[in-house]
């Protein structure tokens, strides 16, 4: 269980890494970074298939089955859009390497 | 099992770190998004193994249906618009966040007091990112088009979010009873709508950011509530993260947070129309070529205009031209040419142009003293002088490419409308009437193609406007 400070801690540190690791980012990556940061929320869908699997009532599982189809579209359609910006990003050296 | 699963949920958290690492810079980028995708894909598998999971059969419809959805429209979006579709997607993981806390909090038997709360924080910050980034959608998508701003829009917003604060607080410490949660939601989704509402066009890519990290946010709020240490990580990592992109992105267009949430963009006018140096002149496409080809040092400004009009393929098969001939040729990106930081980059290189030709505009700025020929293509406000000198004006302060101190200046527009932060070009015209007389007689000389001898038009489908600023040496 993750509970009181621990949870606090995690919470700090995880705080601190986000802001560290993309703190020296060039502005071009700015508009895929940005897409690829909403992929990695798109980790939210681990938590609706465990709100849907937990779901009992009809009202929980048509909630629950909403929160599923939204996060899955997060984490595709997050995923799909970054990958294609980023393969497009290519150095002149590269180029010629074919 | 339970320390297979945990150990795979640590794995994804890495490589969702490693991946966001890996994503700041340019060479290793392509790399950065497969790691991530990685860990998501294991962290999604391992997650079906969790025990006592039921109604696992809805669950696969709903994936399906929403990575089919997502992954057709991902792939179909044009670069053009990709700020709206990262603005929907994010929407979704916000919705979804939302919908996890609605579950959670029906049945507030199994949470204690402080998860309780967590879930109705993570909910409101979820519902709020979730229809906020659906107008964001609509706006850049052209489905909204003015910013809306009813009188007293503030106290109304501010009413707004006092009741959902206190329906929220009512939840979590009183009594879950279904009636208020219904309300809460309601409330939380019109207080996205409204706060979004009044905020222009320009600053919606610092809206957008905001939404993202937001969603981040409340993803891993309702990961303390489900216990789920890769939602915690994932989700903080990207709050923060999110936070300080949007702090990039709002110093990168001289538009501190307070003032694009709390006022709306270009209701001042500030027509403010300069005097320039030097003489403006229509320039045929041949002289516009010529210029170029014999030029030591060309650099081009390309804005939003260009990649509307699908320019940058050419302009990219001019630069090509220009290179073998010995031409120096640089693109210089403002930060919020396009629709966003770092959008017209992606533009720029889904035309196939390499990266370390493209400079940022602290990096270039002093090029352009020592520059023959400024090609400012679809380019507005990010060249604007206006911005150094008229106080009145809504970009004043505002750091601009130093096109004009270029020795040439070729400026290549649709029209002589005001730009998309609403300031008219006041760059290279001295009064409004010069422009449009210079736009009928520049009507023709568009094709700047053909001046480096070869078939085939540059900007054909995008002009008609050249127009040439030489200065008085």
């Amino acid at each position: 269980m993750i509970e009181g400070f621990t949870a606090l801690y995690i919470f700090m540190l995880a705080a601190f890494t986000g802001y560290e690791v993309i703190s020296r980012v060039p502005v071009i990556l700015h508009t895929p970074l940005m897409s690829g940061s909403n992929f990695v929320h798109g980790i939210v869908l681990v938590g609706a298939m465990i709100a849907l699997g937990h779901a009992e009532t009809t009202a929980e599982q048509v909630i629950g089955f909403f929160g599923v189809l939204l996060a899955s579209m997060n984490a595709v359609g997050g995923y799909v859009v970054t990958e294609r910006m980023l393969e497009m990003f290519k150095s002149s050296k590269e180029k010629k390497n074919g | 099992m339970d320390n297979l699963i945990e150990a795979i949920y640590f794995v994804a958290a890495f490589l969702f770190i490693f991946g966001l690492k890996r994503m700041s810079s340019p060479s290793t980028a392509r790399g950065g998004i497969l790691w991530a995708g990685v860990g998501m894909m294991a962290a999604t598998l391992v997650t079906f193994a969790i025990p006592g999971l039921e109604n696992i059969a809805l669950m696969l419809v709903a994936i399906i249906m929403g990575s089919v959805i997502a992954y057709v429209s991902g792939k179909r979006v044009a670069m053009t618009d990709m700020p709206q579709m990262i603005a929907l997607y994010n929407g979704m993981g916000g919705g979804a966040a939302a919908a996890i806390a609605a579950v959670e909090l029906v049945k507030y038997g199994e949470h204690s007091l402080v998860h309780m709360n967590l879930a109705v924080l993570g909910a409101l910050i979820g519902a709020v990112s979730f229809s906020g980034s659906l107008i964001a959608f609509a706006k850049l998508q052209g489905w909204l088009r003015k910013a809306v701003n009813l009188p007293m829009m503030q106290l109304i917003n501010l009413l707004l979010f006092s009741l959902t604060v206190v329906s929220g607080v009512y939840i979590g410490f009183v009594e879950p009873d279904a009636t208020v949660i219904v309300l809460f939601f309601v409330l939380a989704l019109v207080f996205g709508v409204m706060m979004t509402l009044p905020i222009g066009g320009a600053d919606m890519p610092v809206v957008i950011s905001l939404f993202n990290a937001l969603t981040g946010l409340a993803v891993g709020l309702e990961g303390f509530v489900l216990n789920n240490a890769a939602m915690i990580i994932a989700g903080t990592v990207v709050g923060s993260a999110g936070t300080l992109l949007t702090q990039l992105m709002a110093r990168a267009m001289n538009r501190p947070l307070t003032n694009v949430l709390f006022s709306s963009f270009g209701s001042s006018g500030g027509a403010g129309e300069e005097q320039v140096e030097g003489s403006l002149k229509p320039v045929e496409a041949d002289d516009a070529g010529v210029m170029m080809a014999f030029a030591d040092k060309v650099i081009i400004v390309p804005g939003y205009g260009m990649a509307v009009a699908q320019a940058q393929h050419k302009i990219w098969e001019l630069s090509k031209q220009l290179i073998e001939r010995g031409v120096t040729v640089k693109f210089a990106i403002h930060p919020v040419a396009g629709r966003m930081p770092g959008h017209m980059n992606v533009l720029l290189a889904e035309a196939g142009v390499p990266y370390d030709l493209i400079f940022d505009l602290d990096e270039i700025n002093e090029d352009f003293t020592t520059c023959d020929v400024a090609l400012v293509i679809g380019a507005n406000d990010v060249v604007n002088p206006v911005a150094r000198t008229n106080p009145d004006s809504p970009i004043y302060g505002m750091p601009i490419l130093d096109a004009d101190k270029s020795k040439n200046i070729i400026v290549i527009k649709r029209g002589t409308g005001a730009g998309f932060m609403t300031t008219r070009p006041a760059c290279f015209t001295v009064t409004a009437r010069t422009w449009r007389r210079s736009w009928y007689r520049a009507s023709k000389a568009y094709n700047a193609h053909n001046c480096a001898n070869q078939p085939g038009p540059v900007v054909d489908h995008y002009g008609p406007f050249c127009l040439c600023l030489q200065k008085q040496l």
